[in-house]
């Protein structure tokens, strides 16, 4: 095990006018994590996930990121450009929409060539191989690589954007209910294949979800959310099998059997 | 041979919120100590915590208060209270545990759900897979379901994959929450062998046995778990 966290989060608070969004929300998280963010609409929990990605600045606390370039920095005073730089390089972030995280107009393939070029890749050949294969791996079929996005089913959109977001092979990944609003035979896949890639990658990720099966799947750790503030967090089966908060104790008592 | 998992003064209870914070008691200081090539089988009328215990030493659910160590590696760890990383890591390693019942995970076939603890613990992926084959069927699982997700097998065929997923890794401490129970005469011998071969080799293993005969076939002692009592005013009978 190692020593040093990769992201480390301290008081984050975020405010709308005069309506608290988060409120001193601290946490590590350790390289080959996986950190769940639950709670109900509203509760919080993709605000403060913008917040950690740098796409919105806090009122308060700080994040700061353990980076393979240049060591422990501070998010949220970056320069604009150099957090773009961390962005495309050594972070991902997977949109609910597929469609805020692709760009539409341009094949699939460029979707993924796209990050390859930002990182600087240059040969042509070699970016259609990689796109080529990136394909194969989110069980894309590989002569849709010329195709655009608006030609893709909800599902083959979210696995593309998934791939655009993996092909550079980021250390850190944010996630925003990759699998909401998608049929549970596709949700059954992305999980399947998000599983199988969290785990061969050794990335870390931070996932926000209202679906405690997909956060019981994925995650290792879980920090239950309600009206902007932590309420629980720990091991993920500990949290759902011997819930302590009555708010967690309500969400797990909530979850329908099938 | 020094204990490999020492408990100390373990106490647990729940708290259930929904009913006006209603406190229900399920261990008071528990003590227990075990070592290599010892079976601990835990007895005690239903609902007397024996499961709760076991889930505990698991790292599952939270004490109240009380020690947990384990020897992981070459230190001494507290598990009761420890980091989530620190948790998962004895469990990768040293902990290994049965539970009754099979999570399924859609779409991953049988076999590969049993080789992926020792994947992860670095094992090449096709000896992992050659032993998850082995394991399998000496549990009696016929080869042309290996390559099938669980989520259809019966709940002896998915218990006996449960089995073979935890007993992948020679893990030096074995928890197991009645193994063969819904397991037939043949399959619960099979269970019964290799769980006896674990112990010979030395793993420490504490575990629930509901049919006597497994239990004397493996245990080598017997720890009570007795019901706690309730304290005075509280309602009786709800106890989980």
């Amino acid at each position: 095990m190692t020593d040093t966290p990769l992201l480390l989060v301290r008081d984050v608070t975020k405010r709308f006018g005069g309506r608290i969004a988060c409120c001193d929300v601290s946490f590590d998280l350790w390289p080959g994590e996986v950190l769940g963010i639950v709670g109900e609409s509203g509760s919080g929990k993709t605000t403060l996930l913008n917040c950690l990605a740098g796409r919105m600045t806090p009122d308060g606390g700080s994040v700061a990121y353990d980076s393979a370039s240049s060591g422990l920095v501070d998010v949220h005073p970056l320069s604009e450009a150099r957090r773009r730089l961390l962005t495309r390089t050594e972070w991902g972030f997977v949109n609910q929409d597929a469609r805020e995280g692709l760009r539409m107009g341009v094949s699939a393939g460029a979707n993924i060539g796209e990050r390859l070029m930002a990182i600087g890749a240059r040969h042509y050949g070699e970016i259609r191989q990689t796109a080529t294969d990136w394909l194969g791996r989110v069980e894309i079929e590989l002569d849709r690589l010329d195709d655009r996005p608006t030609a893709f089913s909800g599902g083959m959109r979210q696995r593309l954007q998934i791939a655009r977001n993996l092909v550079s092979q980021p250390r850190l990944v944010f996630m925003d209910e990759p699998t909401g609003g998608l049929d549970v035979s596709v949700q059954a896949r992305i999980l399947d294949l998000l599983r199988g890639l969290v785990a061969n990658l050794n990335l870390s990720a931070v996932l926000v979800t209202h679906d405690l099966g997909v956060a019981r799947l994925l995650t290792h750790r879980l920090m239950v959310m309600q009206g902007g503030r932590v309420v629980e967090a720990g091991l993920t089966d500990q949290v759902l099998d011997d819930p302590q908060h009555a708010y967690t104790q309500m969400l797990v008592a909530s979850i329908l059997p099938v | 041979m020094s204990p490999v998992l020492r408990v100390s003064g373990l106490t647990k209870s729940f708290i259930v919120h929904a009913q006006g914070d209603l406190a229900l008691p399920v261990l008071r200081d528990v003590a227990l100590a075990i070592s290599p090539g010892e079976c601990v089988a835990l007895v005690g009328p239903s609902g007397a915590g024996k499961s709760t215990l076991l889930r505990c030493l698991y790292g599952n659910y939270r004490v109240d208060s009380g020690s947990i160590q384990i020897h992981h590696g070459s230190a001494r760890v507290e598990l009761a209270g420890a980091e989530p990383r620190v948790t998962l890591d004895i469990r990768r390693r040293t902990l290994g545990f049965v539970s009754q019942f099979l999570r399924v995970i859609p779409r991953v076939p049988a076999v590969d759900i049993v080789a992926e603890p020792a994947i992860r613990l670095g094992a090449a992926e096709a000896e992992a897979r050659r032993r998850a084959e082995f394991l399998l069927g000496m549990l009696g699982i016929p080869p042309r379901l290996w390559s099938l997700p669980p989520a259809t097998f019966s709940g002896g065929e998915q218990q006996r994959v449960n089995i073979a997923r935890s007993l992948i890794v020679d893990y030096p401490i074995l928890l197991l929450d009645e193994p063969t129970a819904s397991l037939d005469a043949a399959n619960c011998n099979g269970v019964v062998e290799l769980i006896r071969q674990r112990r010979d080799a030395g793993a420490a293993i504490v575990g629930i046995f509901h049919d006597t005969a497994v239990r004397d076939a493996v245990s080598t002692r017997i720890l009570d778990v007795v019901p706690p009592r309730f304290p005075p005013g509280a309602p009786v009978g709800v106890q989980p």
